[in-house]
């Protein structure tokens, strides 16, 4: 198999981690689940770099991002499948 | 049940109460902030030795004076430590810290200012220190089983690929030695939020498990909800994870407990810099997250290796404890190899399992306990910090 761009911690996650420097909107990236080494293809819509998140789904305002199979967040701002999941759209429900 | 680790050996430093230390280190060490300069000064005089200032000592009262005697006792009793000179302003503080080392055993000897004046004093403290010297540099190392390690762990600088790479490294390294009967340590409690129900339910049963929520939510409630100004963005997370991708303390806290690996459970809870008394297995320190902080806790606590993943690249060091730094980003591997002892980058690209990354980081830690320094001690890199419970009086 090819070096994944993107790898996603559990099968329930809407987000994933791209783990590939200097990746260009519009990649179709392959993307690995690492819990069961299952893998699938997915492009990214913005310039996304190393250790930032893409959305897996089209998620909206109010949804809870997943990762690691749990809650990491509330969605603040919609994003579309293959958008960038930062800061500007995801923030804690704590604290 | 004997596995693959149970005849891995290193030769290690027995000291005078059967602790096994991996560094030989003769430390002058102050009582108090004003104590650091005649410190420095026998450092100076004698070498191959090593002064650890730091910045308090001074009118702390109650559970925080409590907490400077514990780091300043454990710290010269670490077993990497082979004697210490105790420097303090006056005599009685001093001497309370040369008692509470010299139950280890070891040579320890106070010296104090007033009615001295620095330059006697560090003239009588540098005779002393040469002793010492001698003393140290005689001593032998010898062989050790793998179980007489003590090794604590705490990320740095984390972002999405320590959640990924390293953090599992050192969780799969504790899976494998913990049943072999070593010391393991995690904390950070702040750092834990998010990821709460996971570490309450790692605990061994469920008294301690709610002992542990207690003493998380204590800290919630009187630190960060009496003190916080906004959702403590660029704190935790700090400004460097959320530049290396983590967004929210959830998500860095359900990372930061993949080091705990996947079998491991913990057996107790240590106050800050306290030294574990329920036997082998892994321990929760209620700990800051900062790194020179926690770290010189884990070290005073008698922990004599540390294991240190990194995203972004942080550089930390301790003076008595080696700081194996493991990453699992590619970009900082690339940028920052001089502070990177043990690369897992393979795992990103699918080019290696956690086995094979924890097998690496075992090989590491014994390589280093046998003397090879770390990339921190080649670079000089000796955060000594103590944590500070509230103002002084």
């Amino acid at each position: 198999m090819s070096v994944p761009q993107l790898l996603v911690h559990e099968r329930r996650d809407n987000v994933g981690v791209v783990v590939v420097e200097g990746l260009k909107a519009g990649t179709e990236m392959t993307c690995v689940v690492t819990a069961d080494n299952s893998s699938f293809t997915l492009k990214v819509i913005d310039d996304v770099p190393i250790g930032h998140k893409v959305a897996l789904t089209d998620l909206k305002a109010g949804d809870t991002a997943i990762k690691y199979g749990e809650d990491i967040g509330r969605i603040v701002a919609d994003v579309a499948k293959g958008g960038h999941v930062h800061v500007h759209n995801l923030k804690t429900k704590r604290w | 049940m004997a596995s693959k680790y149970s005849n891995l050996t290193f030769k290690g430093y027995r000291r005078e109460n059967g602790r096994v230390g991996v560094r030989n280190h003769v430390v002058i060490l102050p009582v108090d902030d004003i104590s650091n300069a005649a410190c420095e000064a026998v450092a100076n005089n004698i070498k191959g030795t090593m002064a650890l200032p730091h910045a308090y000592g001074r009118l702390q009262f109650g559970a925080d004076l409590d907490l400077h005697f514990r780091t300043m006792i454990g710290t010269g009793a670490n077993p990497n430590v082979a004697a210490v000179v105790v420097i303090g302003i006056e005599p009685g503080w001093t001497k309370r810290i040369v008692d509470g080392i010299a139950e280890t055993g070891k040579p320890v000897a106070g010296f104090s200012i007033e009615q001295n004046g620095d330059l006697k004093t560090i003239m009588d403290a540098s005779h002393k220190a040469k002793e010492f010297v001698h003393y140290a540099t005689e001593l032998q190392r010898e062989e050790c089983s793998i179980s007489e390690l003590w090794v604590s762990t705490k990320c740095g600088e984390s972002d999405t690929t320590t959640g990924l790479g390293s953090c599992p490294t050192v969780g799969n390294m504790y899976d494998k030695l913990l049943p072999e009967g070593i010391y393991g340590c995690f904390g950070e409690t702040s750092e834990i939020t998010g990821a709460e129900h996971i570490a309450k339910a790692r605990a061994i049963n469920p008294e301690l498990g709610e002992r542990w929520y207690k003493m998380w939510k204590a800290y919630q409630d009187e630190v960060i909800e009496a003190n916080k100004v906004d959702d403590l963005s660029e704190s935790q997370p700090t400004k460097g994870n959320i530049e290396g991708g983590l967004t929210t303390i959830e998500e860095k806290a359900l990372g930061n407990l993949e080091k705990i690996g996947r079998t491991s459970r913990y057996i107790d809870i240590l106050e800050p810099a306290e030294t574990p008394k329920s036997g082998k297995g892994l321990y929760f320190m209620d700990s800051s997250s900062a790194a020179a902080e926690c770290v010189t806790l884990m070290a005073a606590g008698g922990y004599v290796i540390h294991t240190f993943p990194t995203g972004q690249g942080n550089v930390i060091g301790n003076p008595i404890v080696p700081v194996i730094k493991i990453s699992a980003n590619p970009r900082t591997v690339r940028t920052m190899g001089e502070h990177v002892d043990v690369d897992v980058s393979g795992i990103l690209r699918r080019e290696m399992t956690i086995d094979q990354a924890g097998d690496a980081l075992i090989e590491n830690i014994v390589r280093t306990a046998n003397g090879r320094h770390t990339a921190a001690e080649a670079l000089g890199h000796r955060e000594f910090v103590m944590t500070k419970l509230y103002r002084s009086a």
